[in-house]
């Protein structure tokens, strides 16, 4: 199958459209822009008709795999199922034709909306106050993280270290550098969690936070939480929450009464709203209510029924985000969180845990598991079984699609050793979960019986196993016509 | 592939061969064959201090990035500026041509934390 990119197909002089004659009078371009920003060539653009347009995309879309096409083991992590019911709500006229810019008093439905949906998040994580602001989760953490220096240095302390452990997300170290902390690693002990001795040697008072994943990105839980929470609270250091995996813990076990100060979720991955292409994102900000001073202005108030935009905040970080942050996305969580109400929010962690305990259970047989416990809503397994056939990660990754499947994230966590760590989510029936677990264990025979099957792998997609290490080494980053 | 006698290495997998007062460095066999096909190595600047333990270049390869750190502290001394073009030497001759800088050892004391051969040899087959 050839795949032609739109400007291999381009001809002179084809035109998918016919502009009208101009009906105002012309300006010479550069009377309106200086001479310097004016390209001296027309751009090349693909010369096409709207039928080629049409066909060229429509096959294009024919090719992705999302969770409306299949099953992706990807889990929350990635984005999982987004009701539609959500899009309908986010697209009612009420919300979707409002302006930022109108009267408090002609908005107060969206602004209730607001109000309501950062009480919800603020009961589900145990926190006194939320902030809808930030765009996504590492916003969320810049945010978090800004807060948590804002409310030192109102105490005159200058803290200049952030800890993270070994297991943790790239974007902790990431965010506690971006925000001027010098990053202290702690490592991980024998059951995956944070190692209380190496905690306690690096806590001191120049520690102004430890950001913890709880489950960890191992899909295990913490169970020291409330020491490491000791630990760090008697050097008056703070604890940030990385909500990636809240999946795991919602309407269950709440990270304030784990003894967390700030926290962020990602609406886009636990709360079902699009990501990605389809996006924008949500990060949320939850804090205590010794840190509400310091939150992005404006929030949301209500005095005598009427909301309004309280924007008298002295101590506040500023703003984070344009207005208040993607409100669309804020309506489909509140649409799901409304939906499923407390009762069904405990189901769904339920069932994320359930479904992933099942595959765990039925994966292990053929696969390595990195750590033996009972996991929360993902597991990380790898390939050492494999290994003496000649087989890595990445080949079982490559042949799933061969089988229809996504892979499932890979090389993460770091602490793994061709780590592959597989969260299938909630929604997911035992049926669907039982195909994947067939396809799984056809690929651990193949790689025992007819490991080139699996090392060329995938076979039956548009284009074969791509040279990784060539397209990072020269990477060829736009098209040019020969 | 054996690991050369002469060495010395960290539990990090990387190897130092002392030549005087100087230390070249790079990273083992078995690193190279854990991290993958290498795409870029960010080497550190000339002259640059760095304590022992302190990283001082990242290798990027297609699965992650990682760490090279100083084993002895000291000053930089050399880059292999050929790493920058062709990364793949690491891959290629990890003990030789794909060795990573140099470092004017400031305490040779420190030489005595690291391990030899049999102590590298039983690390990989115990674990850590």
């Amino acid at each position: 199958m050839s795949k032609r990119l739109i400007f291999e197909m381009s001809r002179p002089g084809r035109r998918g459209v016919s502009l009208p004659e101009s009906d105002v009078p012309e300006t010479e371009l550069s009377a309106l822009i200086p001479r310097e920003y004016l390209r001296d060539e027309a751009p090349s653009l693909p010369e096409v008709s709207e039928i080629d347009v049409v066909r060229h995309f429509t096959e294009l879309s024919t090719l992705n795999h999302g969770v409306d096409t299949g099953f992706y083991p990807l889990g929350s992590c990635t984005m999982k199922y987004n009701p539609k019911v959500n899009e309908d709500m986010s697209r009612l006229p009420a919300f979707a034709a409002i302006h930022p810019y109108q009267p408090e008093e002609t908005v107060q439905g969206a602004l209730e909306l607001m109000f309501l949906t950062e009480k919800y998040l603020a009961e589900i994580a145990g926190m006194s106050k939320v902030t809808l602001q930030p765009a996504a989760g590492a916003h969320g953490e810049y945010t978090g993280m800004a807060i948590i220096n804002a409310y030192h240095r109102s105490r005159g302390e200058n803290r200049t270290k952030v800890i993270v452990p070994d297991s943790a997300h790239g974007t902790n170290p990431a965010t506690a550098n971006v925000c001027g902390f010098r990053i202290v690693q702690v490592k991980s002990d024998e059951r995956g969690g944070v190692d209380l001795e190496s905690l306690r040697a690096e806590m001191d008072e120049e520690v102004a936070a430890l950001m913890l994943t709880n489950p960890n990105t191992l899909g295990l839980f913490d169970e020291n939480i409330q020491e490491i929470a000791r630990i760090v609270h008697e050097k008056g250091g703070l604890l940030y929450y990385d909500g990636a995996n809240a999946n795991a813990i919602m309407g269950i076990a709440r990270p304030g009464d784990m003894g967390f100060d700030v926290i962020h979720f990602n609406l886009h991955k636990t709360f079902s709203t699009p990501h990605g292409g389809g996006g924008p994102g949500s990060g949320p900000v939850g804090v205590k209510d010794f840190l509400e001073p310091f939150l992005p202005k404006p929030v949301i108030g209500v005095k005598e029924g009427r909301y309004y935009l309280d924007n008298d905040r002295p101590q506040s970080i500023g703003k984070v985000h344009s207005f208040y942050g993607n409100f669309g996305v804020v309506v489909k969580a509140y649409a799901y969180i409304r939906a499923l109400g407390g009762e069904g929010l405990k189901y769904v962690t339920e069932h994320a845990v359930l479904n992933a305990n099942y595959l765990m259970k039925k994966l292990r047989e053929r696969f390595h598991l990195a750590y033996d416990r009972i996991c929360k809503h993902e597991f990380v397994l790898n390939t050492a079984n494999q290994k003496q056939y000649g087989i890595h990660t990445l080949d079982i990754a490559k042949r799933l699609l061969d089988y229809g499947y996504h892979p499932p994230t890979i090389y993460f966590p770091l602490i793994v050793e061709e780590a592959m760590m597989i969260e299938p989510t909630e929604t997911e029936s035992k049926d669907t979960l039982d195909q994947f677990v067939d396809a799984m264990l056809k690929i651990a025979d193949e790689a025992e019986t007819n490991a080139e099957l699996v090392k060329e792998a995938p076979h039956s997609t548009v284009v074969g196993r791509l040279d990784e290490t060539l397209a990072a080494r020269q990477p060829v980053l736009r098209f040019k016509p020969e | 592939m054996e690991n050369p006698k002469d060495l010395k290495y960290t539990k990090d997998h990387e190897w130092v061969r002392v030549e005087g007062n100087k230390a070249v460095i790079g990273v083992t066999d078995v690193a190279q064959s854990l991290m993958g096909d290498v795409v870029f190595v960010e080497l550190p600047e000339i002259d640059a201090e760095f304590a022992a333990g302190e990283a001082a270049a990242n290798i990027e390869s297609v699965k992650a990035v990682s760490e090279v750190f100083a084993p002895v502290g000291g000053k930089i001394a050399e880059v292999n500026t050929a790493l920058e073009d062709t990364p793949e030497l690491i891959n290629k001759d990890a003990f030789g041509e794909g060795w990573i800088f140099t470092v004017e050892i400031s305490d040779s004391a420190e030489l005595d934390n690291l391990l030899t051969v049999e102590e590298y040899g039983k690390l990989l087959v115990e674990g850590e």
